[in-house]
């Protein structure tokens, strides 16, 4: 059985229906990525998974338990944590004070302590009295990443964090994945850089315009194939 | 007009509306709630301890230990049940529930109390005084200050050092992203106007044995109270005492001039203040 | 094919004659009508103008104010000095409290627009606080304890003689006719001048910056000026209103002027319970005030507590107040602002 799976997922904003019926599994230990164009739902994806967003009980499944009504934090609680998009850093807080609140509310075992955190970004214990927001953009995402990680989550949710960052930076935070995949997280991962998305997920999904229009291990996908599923065909 | 004595009184006196502003100052940085009904609060937290004074014969010191918690749980069920429903971005309903709430507070307190003005006895402390060589002060005024300064570190503690100061932090900054990391913000709020009662009671401590009170002076402490935080500026309690201690200077060397020009004098600070400094002196650095 | 732009609906169309109707009504009501309830209708009238001028403020331009008792006292202030110390007639008089108030307007809205939401809010009430303090140094009016109006100034005001020998009454109650009537021409040109500027250039402008001011400024709307259009006006409004109140009361003292109970308590509850942003709720929370209070206010401080739970339990359960949960239900505007583009004409 699927640790994480949705069934039929539904979401709206107002009036927008912004996702229609979406089906993704995420195996334990699994790395998944959702990659798609601006619009294509997989913030909103992401975001009703993570309990952002409601939905009925039956359409987010996590461990056996339909999760779908629960509120963020509740959702937060149960083990699954979200690297939102766009960092979100609190600038009231110092780097090392955005990594404790990451783990505060919820305690559970793991590898992700403060240290090994520093292990695996090491800039960032230099930096660690720096108010959050006064990071460069690839630090700021680092902060984030292990913000979430400080929970011991089962499932990580990161969403596009390769935003407006220069790709030798995106390469070193994608660096550190083999290690957070290590630690026992299963991830997923939301890309508009398909390229690292291909790199470190076992499983892609390609969505357009709130359908998933494509899925398999990436390497049984051809670049026109994704390249119409990402664009919609005749593009 | 002895200079230094009127100086110190007033930064003497500028304690006490440090202690009326810094619940005032929590609740306004963490959720940026406007609470019209804060002044109101103090005064019925001052008849509580008149209560528990006269009821069990105790001395004010403890009969407001024992009030505090009862404050605070006043506070926690006001926040849960009624201001959670109204915090937004408009600042229109909370502005208008507390109103109305400052309203029921005076009313309810004239119902049960009467107009008459009361005053919470505090025995021999009350005439007290300290030499310090150049000046002489009373006892109260320097137990009141001390008391500004303690509950500022206290709370300063609270807000940097302990994972609930953490909490309260990141839910004022963002509270979308404080439930990604399982904080419930209407929780947070609860706690910190709980919080925010226990100050008032301390402040309806020295307010009591300092001074005649009846169900009407609420809405003028309240407005001392802003004064102090919003020229200490928004997130800063250092900032409130240093207001606080600018607005009690102002109304004492105003007094010294002309007795009427007391409460005046220190208005035209306020406003003289925010005049150069509209954020107040020490701000955050976004808001 | 031509068209236009037009805000008229069946239900204002049906109003407008009913308002014109009631107007004339209110004019014809001394001939008929007892003294108190002269007095009655004066009191709902101006609390009506009062409570129009904040909405104004606060419903559409979004500027919260908790210190329009400042120019009500000013107003009041402005009329007593103007009747006292320079012998003016009264009537002539209401100008000056406009006017009075309107000086007093501009160092306040200078200070007052560098604050934003609740500092604004509490910056306007301590502006208040402090006109009142000063106020209460003047000693040529009364200094603390106030003064009253000079009767012969006030038995021999502009029409008291006219309309004693038009319904054969006595000064005092003429006195009230002509405040009353004073008060119905104040309540007509305030609720006319609000409509007309709403559904004015200014008025679109004013909404739109209500909405969203980023956006709004993106298309090029000045909503700075704006601003200072808004509250001017409200002031200048206002500040005639309240030396009409107290030209009838014809005795003040500034605890009574300034009062912020009287004057922004009861304005802002008239106005949430009616429907703060539109122009009927203040009517009709004025009507629903009105009632409670002339049925309830023997009670005190209990009535005064019920009020502000009113007040509360409205905010919490109905925050669009009563006109605003029927105008969402049935769609009705009396006083429509809403643009709607409509064929004029059909050609070949």
């Amino acid at each position: 059985m699927p640790l994480l799976s949705t069934h039929a997922l539904t979401a709206r904003y107002g009036d927008f229906q912004a996702l229609f019926g979406v089906d993704i599994a995420l195996e334990a230990g699994q790395t998944l990525a959702i990659i798609g164009a601006n619009g294509a739902g997989k913030t909103t994806l992401l975001r009703a998974i993570a309990g952002v967003l409601a939905s009925d009980p039956g359409m987010v499944m996590f461990d056996g338990r339909a999760i779908g009504a629960l509120t963020a934090d509740q959702v937060m609680v149960q083990g699954i944590a979200m690297v939102p998009e766009g960092r979100r850093l609190f600038p009231s807080l110092s780097v090392e004070e955005n990594l404790l609140i990451g783990g505060q509310m919820r305690r559970s075992a793991g590898p992700w302590t403060l240290q090994t955190v520093y292990e695996l970004f090491p800039i960032l214990r230099e930096k660690c009295r720096a108010p959050g927001t006064a990071l460069s953009g690839g630090q700021q995402q680092m902060v984030a990443i292990g913000r979430a990680l400080m929970s011991n989550p089962r499932v990580l949710l990161c969403d596009e964090i390769s935003l407006g960052l220069a790709p030798v930076v995106i390469r070193d935070i994608y660096a550190a994945f083999p290690r957070i995949q290590a630690g026992g997280a299963s991830v997923i991962v939301v890309e508009q850089d398909i390229g690292q998305a291909l790199q470190v997920a076992s499983r892609v999904y390609c969505m357009m315009e709130g359908r998933v229009t494509l899925s398999g291990a990436p390497d049984g996908l051809t670049r026109e194939a994704i390249h119409a599923a990402y664009f919609g065909a005749m593009a | 007009m002895n200079w230094l004595d009127t100086i110190v009184q007033g930064i003497l006196l500028g304690g006490l509306y440090a202690l009326f502003a810094a619940g005032l100052s929590l609740v306004f940085g963490i959720m940026r709630l406007v609470n019209l009904a804060h002044g109101d609060l103090i005064v019925l937290a001052a008849y509580l301890v008149l209560v528990l004074t006269s009821a069990l014969g105790l001395n004010p010191f403890l009969a407001a230990l024992i009030a505090a918690p009862i404050m605070f749980g006043a506070g926690w069920v006001l926040q849960r049940v009624v201001l959670n429903r109204v915090l937004g971005a408009d600042i229109l309903p909370p502005l208008l529930v507390t109103f109305g709430l400052s309203v029921v507070i005076q009313n309810a307190l004239q119902q049960g109390f009467s107009a008459d003005s009361r005053r919470i006895g505090a025995g021999a402390l009350e005439t007290a005084s300290v030499d310090l060589g150049p000046v002489t002060v009373g006892v109260m005024p320097v137990l009141t200050f001390a008391s500004a300064v303690a509950v500022i570190l206290a709370l300063n503690a609270l807000f940097y050092r302990t994972a609930l100061g953490r909490a309260f932090r990141a839910t004022s900054d963002d509270p979308a992203t404080a439930r990604l990391m399982g904080i419930r913000p209407q929780a947070v709020f609860a706690q910190a106007t709980g919080i925010a009662m226990i100050v008032v009671t301390i402040a309806a401590l020295y307010l009591g044995t300092r001074a005649n009170f009846d169900p009407s002076i609420g809405p003028a402490r309240l407005i001392y109270a802003f004064e102090a935080v919003i020229i200490g500026g928004l997130g800063s309690l250092w900032g409130t005492l240093a207001g606080g201690v600018i607005i009690g200077v102002a109304q004492t060397l105003g007094a010294a001039v002309n007795p009427e020009w007391q409460i005046l004098s220190g208005h035209v600070a306020f406003l003289l203040v925010l005049l150069v400094r509209p954020r107040g002196l020490f701000p955050r650095a976004y808001d | 094919m031509a068209h236009s732009v037009t805000t008229r609906t069946r239900a204002s169309s049906f109003a407008a004659i009913a308002a014109l109707a009631l107007i004339a009504l209110g004019i014809a009501l001394p001939g008929f009508a007892s003294r108190g309830v002269i007095q009655d209708g004066f009191f709902i009238l101006t609390m009506l103008v009062l409570a129009q001028f904040w909405n104004l403020l606060a419903g559409y331009g979004g500027l919260v104010s908790v210190g329009q008792q400042a120019f009500v006292g000013l107003g009041a202030y402005g009329l007593f000095g103007a009747v006292i110390l320079w012998r003016i007639d009264p009537v002539p008089a209401l100008a000056l409290s406009g006017l009075f108030a309107l000086v007093v307007a501009i160092p306040t809205a200078f200070f007052a627009f560098r604050l934003a939401g609740a500092y604004f809010a509490i910056g306007t009430w301590v502006v208040a606080e402090v006109v009142r303090l000063s106020v209460a140094q003047w000693k040529a009016l009364g200094g603390g304890t106030g003064t009253s109006l000079p009767r012969d100034a006030q038995e021999t005001m502009t029409g008291v003689a006219l309309i004693e020998q038009m319904f054969g009454v006595r000064t005092a109650a003429a006195q009230d006719i002509l405040a009353y009537w004073l008060a119905l021409a104040l309540a007509v040109a305030t609720i006319g001048g609000i409509y007309l500027l709403l559904r004015s250039k200014a008025g679109l402008a004013l909404a739109a910056v209500r909405d969203n001011a980023e956006a709004a400024r993106a298309v090029g709307v000045d909503a700075g000026r704006l601003k200072w259009l808004v509250f001017l006006t409200s002031a200048f409004g206002t500040g005639i209103a309240g030396g009409l109140i107290y030209l009838q009361k014809g005795r003040i003292s500034p605890d009574a002027a300034f009062s912020v109970t009287d004057w922004t308590a009861y304005v802002i509850f008239i106005v949430v319970i009616g429907g703060i942003g539109t122009i009927e709720g203040p009517i009709i929370g004025v009507l629903v005030f009105f009632a409670l209070q002339t049925l309830f206010a023997d009670y005190g401080s209990s009535y005064l507590m019920a009020l502000g739970l009113i007040g509360i339990a409205i905010m919490l359960f109905a925050p669009q107040g009563l006109w605003g949960l029927f105008s969402a239900r049935t769609g009705i505007q009396l006083f429509p602002i809403r643009r709607r583009l409509i064929q004029t004409d059909r050609q070949e």
